[in-house]
């Protein structure tokens, strides 16, 4: 990398300063230990030959992230961050534990005491990295390859702070686990690459939250990764909450390993960012595994949310079920590309996917494309989209009660998007969730 | 309480209700019935508000108000209800956060105070033990996975809580097995009074059985064919429909298409 000037481009490539970013880290963190700094570097190289994407890729071909490789990148200037600043936030005074993010950067001083316990191991990653925490230095960057996507090489190239969790064999966590990761800056450009790796251990079973929110409105970046590693029999619930400000660029990939008989659910609920792009890719590994994916995006203006999901099938008797709702007003575009691979050895897969989409406005459009690829001939394998308008025949239901015409299109708009926060087991964030609903959809003006 | 004068109405162009006459008056209960494709569920949901179908011609006329000429929601709340033939399933709509709603809007319209959550339930909870309805009912989404009798049911539920003036009742019968259609029956007997009445529109004779009506009538080819008592119901299970078209189309033939029917 060190001859990268050498090189001599008379025109600087679009991504130089995140390039450059890439080179002050490695510099600044004179202590990391040799492993990281490999990894690093390592995302570094997969991000220098990727570069940004642009739509002539199949993967990006709706969602120009131009604006994105554009941004000044740089670390946003530290803030001092008060609690009743994060009270406002979804899940901001539920009982959890909860980590605080600010920037990327963990906060103890916003997080709640004692993380941690016999059940469960919490860490800064930053505090895990440098002190050589095994699991963490074993799983770290095995699940979410840097080769295929530019946006988890450049995360890795940037790997600095997030959260590692690991949940103990057997242990069964009630109180969920919350990450929040808040974005202060209004300059632009200010960018955090925050990085999550989750342990299931064999048997356990828990719950995490994860929300990216914004305290100010600015150009900002998010290029999130989490990586999820269940062993056998675990079972994890996943929420991820993407509210960031319409001005901001958000990019998450959620990348999952699941081994026998272990049982994901993932949410992805994206309303925020002016372009957000989430990719969940569920590797379902050994037998009997099972994944449920969920998905609502709620976009309006001139915002662009993209979810690409690949579910793989690796081997026999796994089930995969994966239900997206999209709503969509203004101008606002969507995009949703849903992957089923089953390989040759995968028999007797049951895979389902369903992606309805609501277009309030003649202005907002969507793109969504199933794909699958199967290779395997004893399997069950449905995909439905839809893309539409209210049901003239439940509206009318509605108003043959007494219910107007308007508040009954309100009612159904908000069902539309609590059909897939029902799915959410934890009832206080479920709570929460159905109340942002409410007040989007529901709430009369001046109400 | 509902004056219908010469209705005709048409769906995709297909003249459906033609010349239709009936005259309810409060406290009464009608029934219609016919043969299929007379026109019976097309007259439902035409009082009802369903702006598929067309009325060419003909006025209605509900306790003073031009009936045709208001909105669905406005019908509901000034006490006409309709108990669907299909009820539809709403996911996402808590059934008790839906009927609040529909509810609230009748006692708005009437002048009356909104009533709050816990005075709802209870009101609702009293309802509910008539029809021998589940309360976990209350906490799912509107019809959502609800049986074909659950369904039925429910509607007359709704009905309980509305308590609406003028109730129309489209096939609430088919579908449901003989305990089902007993508590359906009684649950609509229970709500009969003297100010309100009721239009129950029926294929099978049956609930006739359990809900006795003062008028029946025949529906046929979009025009009301007969009319008698309760015992023209008996009539018409005994001996079907055959012999009332075949004098009908006799007498249509002979230049005198019918007497309720006619302009």
């Amino acid at each position: 990398m060190s001859c990268r000037t050498s090189t001599a481009d008379p025109v600087p490539r679009a991504d130089a300063a995140f390039l450059a970013a890439y080179e002050q880290l490695e510099q600044r963190d004179a202590m990391a230990p040799s492993w990281l700094v490999a990894l690093r570097r390592a995302g570094n190289a997969h991000f220098g030959e990727l570069g940004f994407p642009t739509t002539e890729d199949e993967e990006w071909r709706f969602t120009n992230v131009a604006p994105i490789a554009a941004l000044p990148t740089h670390s946003a200037v530290k803030r001092d961050v008060g609690f009743d600043e994060l009270e406002r936030f979804t899940f901001g005074q539920m009982p959890v534990h909860r980590l605080v993010f600010v920037d990327g950067c963990f906060s103890s001083k916003l997080s709640s005491p004692d993380l941690g316990n016999e059940a469960l191991e919490i860490y800064s990653l930053k505090i895990a990295m440098l002190s050589g925490v095994d699991w963490v230095r074993k799983h770290l960057g095995k699940y979410a390859r840097t080769d295929e996507n530019a946006f988890v090489a450049l995360n890795t190239s940037m790997l600095e702070d997030g959260a590692a969790i690991r949940i103990k064999s057997k242990q069964r966590i009630t109180l969920p686990i919350h990450l929040l990761f808040v974005s202060t800056s209004d300059q632009a450009g200010a960018t955090s690459h925050p990085r999550v790796l989750i342990l299931a251990e064999r048997g356990c079973d828990a719950h995490i939250l994860e929300s990216y929110e914004s305290l100010t409105e600015g150009s900002t970046l998010t290029n999130a990764v989490t990586e999820i590693a269940m062993e056998e029999e675990s079972r994890l619930e996943h929420c991820r909450l993407q509210q960031e400000s319409t001005k901001s660029y958000h990019v998450g990939t959620v990348q999952a390993h699941q081994s026998r008989s272990s049982n994901l659910v993932t949410h992805s609920i994206s309303m925020g960012a002016k372009i957000a792009r989430v990719n969940i890719n569920p590797v379902l590994n050994a037998e009997g595994c099972e994944c449920v994916m969920n998905g609502l995006y709620v976009v309006d203006g001139d915002q662009l949310v993209d979810h690409h999901t690949a579910i793989h099938h690796a081997k026999p008797r796994c089930n995969s079920h994966e239900f997206y709702h999209g709503i969509l007003d203004g101008k606002a575009q969507g995009v949703f590309n849903g992957k089923i691979f089953v390989r040759p050895e995968a028999q007797k897969t049951d895979a389902k996917q369903t992606n309805r989409n609501l277009l309030l406005s003649d202005e907002a459009s969507i793109q969504t494309k199933p794909q699958l690829e199967i290779f395997a001939d004893d399997v069950k394998c449905t995909h439905g989209a839809t893309v539409g308008q209210l049901q003239e025949e439940a509206v009318f239901y509605l108003r043959a009660r007494g219910i107007g015409k308007e508040a009954a299109r309100r009612m159904l708009v908000h069902a539309f998007a609590s059909d897939i926060i029902n799915r959410i087991s934890i009832e206080p964030v479920r709570a929460e969730l159905d109340q942002i609903m409410f007040d989007l959809f529901e709430r009369e003006p001046g109400e | 309480m509902l004056e219908i004068k010469n209705l005709h109405a048409e769906v995709e162009g297909k003249k459906i209700l033609k010349g239709l006459n009936l005259s309810i008056q409060p406290g009464e209960v009608h029934a219609i019935m016919g043969p299929n494709g007379s026109g019976k569920s097309t007259l439902a949901q035409v009082l009802a508000g369903r702006n598929e179908y067309d009325v060419t011609e003909g006025e209605v006329i509900y306790n003073g108000l031009d009936l045709l000429e208001m909105e669905p929601e406005s019908r509901a709340r000034s006490g006409v209800f309709l108990a669907f033939q299909y009820p539809v399933e709403i996911p996402g709509v808590n059934s008790t956060y839906f009927l609040k709603a529909a509810f609230n809007e009748v006692r708005k319209h009437r002048g009356e105070p909104e009533l709050d959550a816990l005075d709802f339930l209870s009101l609702v909870k009293e309802k509910m033990k008539v029809l021998e309805l589940p309360q976990s009912l209350l906490n799912r989404p509107v019809n959502e996975g609800f049986s074909g009798g659950e369904k039925k049911r429910n509607e007359i539920f709704q009905m309980a809580v509305l308590e609406p003036k003028l109730a129309i009742l489209d096939e609430t019968d088919s579908g449901l097995d003989i305990d089902a259609l007993r508590l359906v029956a009684e649950g609509v007997n229970k709500l009969k009074r003297p100010d309100n009445s009721q239009l129950i529109i029926t294929h099978y004779q049956r609930l006739l059985d359990y809900i006795v009506p003062d008028f029946v009538h025949v529906l046929y080819d979009g025009k009301i064919i007969k009319t008698g008592g309760k015992l023209l119901a008996l009539d018409l299970e005994e001996r079907g429909y055959d012999w009332l078209l075949e004098d009908y189309r006799a007498q249509c033939l002979n230049g005198h298409p019918s007497l309720a029917g006619a302009k």
